[in-house]
C-alpha cells in the first residue's frame, strides 16, 4: 500500500469508493493497520470489532457495486461505548456493564447501519460518560496522539483519539457537559453537540437526561456535517426527540461569513486560562473579522454559575438514572445475604469512584431537607443562563468562546481534585443547561499541542455553526496537521511500487 | 461545612451503595468540598425565577394505545444473571410470615 488511506476526508472516501478506485475491505484495511500500528499505546478502543466490520466493508462493496452508495456506505466508523449495538458489547466504561449484550441498537446505530457504515470498535469513555480526561474508565485511560503523556480530554476521549489518529474516519460521542467538544479540541479535531432533540437518545446508556445528546467528531467540519445528516431527525422511540425538518447540512458550508454577526463574550475569560490558548483564540477572531464576519459584545452575565448549577442538576439526574443498575436485570451481580445486601454489594463493587461520587451528590441534592436548597434552586438558576443565551442571540447568530482554558492536561493531573477537573468543562457547560448546539473546531496550537474555539448556536441552528466553522477551517491549515506518533507510522506518499 | 458521617451513611445507604471504611472518609472529605464550591449559586435572588426542568418547548408526547412487537424475551433474558420461566429471579423481597 503506497497511499495513506486513513488521512482521506469522509468526502474524498466517498468519490473513490463510488468510482472503485478504492475498495471498502481496503479502506477498513488501512484503518485496521493503523489500529495495529498505534492502538497499543493509545488505546482508544474498549472493543474492537475487525469481524463485524470485515462482513460490513464486503456488503458495503457489493452495495456500492449495485450503484446504491449511501453517503457513509464504507466508512470506518467508530462508536463510544455508551452506545448499545446488539453484535458488540456495551459497557459504558464500567465494571458493571462488562459483558453486556444489549438486545436492540441505539438509534443512531441502527441509521448508521443503513447506510453501510462500517464500525471499527466501541471507543474507550470515562465510565458512564462522567469524567474529562478518560481517565475514569473502568478498562483503563485513552492517551493524546499528539502527547502520549497526555489526556484526549473526555468522557468521548476515545472516540477523538481514534479519529485523530486516523483508526477510524468519523466517530460518534455523547455531551452532557462537554463530552465531545472538549475532547475534539484536546485531538485537534472537529466535534459538535447538537441541539437538545436534534438526536435521538433512544439506546444511549442515560447519564443526564435533560442534557446529555449524541454527536459525531470528524477531521473536517464537512465530514462532521455528513455523520450529523445521517443521524438527526425525531425519533418515536424517544420523545424528547423533535419532529421538525431537518435541512442539508452541507448546504450551509458555502465559505461565505460575511456579515455574520459573532458575539464574544467576557465571561469566557476565568481566572487559570492559559495566556498562550488566550492569544491563539483572539487570532481565530481575528481571522473570523478578515473573512466578513461581525465581532459584536455579548453580555452572558450568569456564566461563572454554570458549573456550580450543573454540578447539582447532572449528579441529581445521574443518580436516578444510575438506579437501574442493580444486579437483577444485566451487569455485575453480587449474591448477598438479602436483596438489600445484593444491592450493596453490586453496586459497591461495579462503579468506580467518580460515578460514586456522583451517585452521592445526586443523593444528596435529591434528599429530604436539601431538594429546595440544591436541586430547586439549580433550576432556577438555569433558567437565569438560558435567558442570557435567549437575549444575546437577539444581537448575533452565534456566540464564540474557547472550548477550554487549557490544552490537553498530563495524565494523572488533576485526578486527585475533582473540582480541578470539573473546572476544564467551564466553557462548554453553559450550552448544555440551554440546550443549544456548539461545535469545537481547532484553531491554533499551543505547547505544541492543539487549541480549539467553540461557535455555540441558536436551538436547531446546526446549519449556522456549520457554515461559521467551515469557512474559518478553509481560509487555515490547522485540519490538515497531523500528530507526530501518526507522521512517524504514515507510509511516504507519493510512493511507487510495493510496500 | 464538613458532611457528618452520619449524612454519609444515610445518602450512601438511600442510594443501595454499598462503601468501604476508607470510601465513606474520602466521601466526606470530597463531598464537602464539592457542596462548598456549589453553593456558589445561593448568592443569587431566584424568588421570582421559574425553575427549568428542560429546554425544549415540548409538552407532553402521546401515541395510541396499539399492540406492537415487543423485544423477544429470550434476547432481553440473555443478560440475566438469574432467570426463571420468563422471568428474572431474585431474592425474596418480603419475609415470610
Amino acid at each position: 500500500m503506497s497511499e495513506d488511506l486513513t488521512r482521506l476526508t469522509v468526502t474524498e472516501a466517498r468519490a473513490r469508493l463510488d468510482r472503485r478506485e478504492i475498495s471498502a475491505v481496503e479502506l477498513l484495511q488501512a484503518h485496521l493497520e493503523r489500529i495495529r500500528q498505534v492502538e497499543p499505546q493509545i488505546h482508544a478502543f474498549i472493543t474492537l470489532t475487525e469481524e463485524i466490520a470485515q462482513a460490513q466493508a464486503e456488503e458495503a462493496d457489493r452495495r456500492i457495486a449495485r450503484g446504491d452508495a449511501a453517503p457513509l456506505t464504507g466508512i470506518p466508523v467508530a462508536l463510544k461505548d455508551v452506545l448499545c449495538t446488539v453484535d458488540a458489547p456495551t459497557t459504558a466504561g464500567s465494571r458493571i456493564l462488562e459483558g453486556f449484550r444489549s438486545p436492540y441498537d441505539a438509534t443512531v446505530v441502527r441509521k448508521l447501519r443503513e447506510q453501510g457504515a462500517v464500525f471499527v470498535g466501541k471507543a474507550n469513555t470515562d465510565e458512564f460518560a462522567m469524567g474529562s480526561s478518560t481517565e475514569n474508565s473502568a478498562y483503563g485511560p485513552t492517551r493524546n496522539p499528539w502527547d502520549l503523556d497526555r489526556v484526549p480530554g473526555g468522557s468521548s476521549g476515545g472516540s477523538a483519539a481514534a479519529v485523530a489518529a486516523g483508526e477510524a474516519m468519523v466517530s460518534l460521542g455523547s455531551d452532557t457537559g462537554g463530552s465531545i467538544r472538549q475532547p475534539a479540541g484536546f485531538c485537534g479535531v472537529v466535534g459538535i453537540k447538537p441541539t437538545y432533540g436534534r438526536v435521538s437518545r433512544y439506546g444511549l446508556v442515560a447519564f443526564a437526561s435533560s442534557l446529555d445528546q449524541i454527536g459525531p467528531f470528524g477531521r473536517t467540519v464537512e465530514d462532521v456535517a455528513i455523520v450529523l445528516q445521517a443521524i438527526s431527525g425525531h425519533d418515536p422511540c424517544d420523545s424528547t426527540s423533535v419532529d421538525i425538518p431537518v435541512p442539508d447540512y452541507r448546504a450551509s458550508l458555502t465559505g461565505d461569513i460575511r456579515g455574520l454577526r459573532i458575539g464574544v463574550a467576557a465571561e469566557y475569560q476565568v481566572p487559570g486560562m492559559d495566556p498562550e490558548v488566550e492569544r491563539v483564540v483572539d487570532e481565530a477572531v481575528a481571522e473570523l473579522q478578515r473573512l466578513g464576519a461581525e465581532i459584536v459584545p455579548v453580555s452572558l452575565p450568569h456564566t461563572k454559575y454554570a458549573l456550580a448549577t450543573y454540578y447539582i442538576i447532572a449528579p441529581s439526574e445521574a443518580s436516578a438514572n444510575l438506579a437501574r443498575y442493580d444486579g437483577v436485570k444485566y451487569g455485575l451481580s453480587l449474591q448477598g445475604e438479602t436483596l438489600l445486601e445484593s444491592y450493596l454489594q453490586t453496586r459497591g463493587r461495579g462503579f468506580g469512584p467518580e460515578v460514586k461520587r456522583r451517585i452521592m451528590l445526586g443523593t444528596y441534592a435529591l434528599s429530604a431537607g436539601y431538594y429546595d436548597a440544591y436541586y430547586v434552586k439549580a433550576q432556577k438558576v438555569r433558567t437565569l443562563i438560558k435567558r442570557d443565551f435567549d437575549e444575546a442571540f437577539e444581537k448575533v447568530d452565534v456566540i464564540l468562546a474557547p472550548t477550554s482554558p487549557t490544552v490537553a492536561f498530563r495524565l494523572g493531573e488533576r485526578t486527585a481534585d475533582p473540582i480541578q477537573m470539573y473546572l476544564s468543562d467551564v466553557f462548554t457547560i453553559p450550552a448544555n443547561m440551554a440546550g443549544l448546539p456548539g461545535i469545537a473546531v481547532p484553531c491554533g496550537f499551543a505547547h505544541g499541542l492543539p487549541v480549539s474555539m467553540q461557535f455555540m448556536g441558536r436551538p436547531f441552528d446546526e446549519a449556522t455553526l456549520l457554515r461559521v466553522a467551515h469557512a474559518y477551517e478553509q481560509a487555515t491549515p490547522w485540519h490538515r496537521a497531523v500528530p507526530p506518533l501518526v507522521e512517524a507510522v504514515t507510509p511516504r506518499t507519493p510512493s511507487s511500487g510495493t510496500e | 461545612m464538613r458532611l457528618s458521617r452520619e449524612v454519609v451513611d444515610h445518602v450512601a445507604m438511600l442510594a443501595r451503595l454499598g462503601l468501604t471504611e476508607e470510601e465513606r472518609e474520602r466521601m466526606r472529605e470530597q463531598l464537602s468540598s464539592i457542596l462548598e464550591h456549589v453553593s456558589l449559586i445561593q448568592e443569587l435572588d431566584t424568588e421570582a425565577i421559574p425553575p427549568t426542568a428542560q429546554v425544549i418547548a415540548l409538552q407532553n408526547v402521546w401515541r395510541e394505545d396499539e399492540v406492537r412487537p415487543s423485544l423477544p424475551i429470550e434476547d432481553v433474558l440473555k443478560n440475566a444473571p438469574d432467570a426463571e420461566d420468563n422471568m428474572f429471579k431474585v431474592n425474596a423481597v418480603l419475609e415470610q410470615s
